[in-house]
């Protein structure tokens, strides 16, 4: 018999079926090879045509970092080439991977959700089954695994432009001259700040996509269902990403 | 041959089935009836292990489906082919490559070999035409026949129907109707059709089985239908009796084609 849980446990119900479904995925990994053409289908959906809305986000939030950082640094007793030293790691260690994994969580996250949302709504993922097809290993698994593998290339898409835009930015207002930009940012540079960003944007690619696979796999309700899935999806994502960003913040550093 | 046994099934503390027991012969047409919500379709997700029960067993060919290991009831699932309600077609894809899909999932067959099989499942379901048109742009029996077309693909043993006949005109229904009985004898399947349309069970089925209260209520052959005497099933089958009585409780089946059909 199903047993009727208190409504208290929900969110560890919700936890448990969640990591169930992490346990499917992961058992499902051996068939990779069958959905390769999923995956570069999802690498393409997920990250290629991500690039876009990344780089104009990151060439923005690299330039207002530049122009901020150096509204707040006005002293003749501060060479300008701080600012350098100021905006590049916080763009290679935050705002890189946290600025990209926002605007994914909606991108991304929301779509995954909607799709696989719709997909059991209409039994599309009852279909695959019945026909004897893994839906897990065919839908869930590509998209965690071409997220895992483009939010690092996004992230590295985004460092370069918004320190590009922070360069251009700075070097056009007269904030600071390019080369005193670049000589502050060489100066303070440390590589791990690199890989560890680049370790954050692996982590909130895993996140954001286990997360809406996991609110789409398990869409109810229609048309509202997958509203609700889609909305919940984004939200929750950004919600894990603060909090995976904090955990690893406070454990790499 | 597919047995459930005393089949228990709850969701969110509502039972939906309670205590179900039931045969599907080899090679006859069951219909499952019953009311909107009565579960026929729950059941009918119970015989591929879409759902699992919460007691009692399952039986496909002797083995009970639920005690198998994932990968075994994947293959056992290979031998069904379902049509589900809204025909649950992937709509990132064409029809073509709908019909296809399993094929190229699971057999080495060469794309010319599959090609052929597909264009003659399409012909079976008389639609040769549709294979470039994506989902949303067919009609929804044209969507249930291309379903139709992708479940028999892999030449199954096994078709299950969910309310094939459900939300389309009454012509289109009979065109479904006459598939499934055409299927049946074509390719000698054995099929269980979840319906609600009296005409539907009377003009396909071999044996029907009443779903009432989550319980199997009554279970019995067509003639058996015409001179039962249950009032329940009576009350059901009433709902309907523009068929039923204009088909004659002789359950004349030439004559119940051109039996003004009850649109829902």
């Amino acid at each position: 018999m199903t047993v009727t849980l208190p409504r208290i446990l929900d969110p560890f119900v919700s936890l448990g079926r969640f990591a169930l479904l992490l346990a499917r995925a992961f058992r499902s990994v051996a068939e990779l090879g069958r959905y390769s053409k999923n995956i570069f289908e999802q690498m393409v959906r997920i990250g290629i045509e991500s690039i876009p809305i990344v780089a104009l986000a990151a060439l923005f939030s690299g330039a207002v970092t530049t122009v901020q950082t150096a509204h707040q640094l006005v002293s003749p007793f501060i060479p300008v080439s701080i600012i350098g030293a100021v905006v590049v790691p916080s763009v290679i260690l935050e705002l890189g991977a946290v600025v990209t994994g926002f605007l994914l969580a909606g991108r991304v996250g929301a779509r995954i959700a909607a799709e696989l949302g719709t997909m059991r709504v209409t039994e599309q993922i009852d279909a695959l089954e019945a026909m004897g097809l893994n839906s897990v290993g065919y839908l869930i698994v590509p998209r965690v695994v071409a997220g895992v593998i483009m939010f690092p290339v996004l992230y590295i898409v985004a460092c370069v432009v918004a320190i590009a835009g922070g360069i251009f930015v700075g070097h056009y207002t007269g904030e600071v001259p390019a080369g005193e930009f670049i000589a502050g940012a060489r100066e303070f540079f440390r590589p791990f700040d690199a890989v560890f960003g680049l370790i954050k944007s692996l982590v909130f690619g895993f996140v954001i996509t286990a997360i809406s696979c996991y609110k789409g796999y398990y869409t109810r309700g229609g048309a509202e269902g997958v509203g609700r899935a889609t909305t919940e999806a984004a939200v929750t994502s950004c919600v894990y990403i603060l909090l995976a960003d904090l955990i690893l913040a406070s454990t790499l550093l | 041959m597919i047995q459930l046994r005393d089949i228990y099934k709850s969701f969110g503390g509502t039972p939906v089935i309670k205590g179900a027991t039931l045969d599907v012969k080899e090679g006859e047409t069951l219909a499952v009836i019953g009311r909107s919500g009565s579960g026929k379709s729950v059941l009918m997700k119970h015989m591929i292990g879409l759902l699992k029960p919460d007691s009692g067993y399952v039986l496909v060919d002797g083995v009970d489906i639920n005690k198998l290991a994932y990968h075994e009831l994947q293959k056992l699932r290979r031998n069904f082919g379902v049509l589900f309600q809204g025909g649950a077609l992937f709509d990132s894809m064409n029809s073509f490559d709908n019909v296809a899909f399993p094929l190229r999932s699971f057999s080495k067959k060469s794309e010319a070999d599959i090609k052929r099989d597909v264009l003659e499942c399409l012909d079976m379901v008389e639609l040769p035409d549709v294979g470039p048109k994506f989902p949303p742009e067919l009609s929804g029996g044209m969507q249930k026949r291309v379903a139709l077309a992708r479940a028999i693909a892999m030449r199954p043993r096994y078709i299950m129907y969910d309310e094939p006949t459900s939300g389309l005109d009454p012509e289109t229904s009979n065109v479904i109707d006459q598939m499934i009985k055409s299927l049946a004898v074509r390719l000698n399947v054995t099929s269980v059709v979840v319906t609600h349309d009296m005409h539907s069970v009377l003009t396909t089925a071999d044996r029907v089985a009443f779903i009432n209260e989550g319980r199997i209520w009554w279970v019995g052959s067509i003639p058996d239908l015409h001179e039962c005497a249950d009032d329940t099933l009576i009350n059901f089958v009433r709902a309907n009796e523009y068929q039923i009585g204009a088909g004659g409780a002789s359950g004349n089946r030439p004559h119940q084609s051109v039996v003004p059909r009850q649109t829902n």
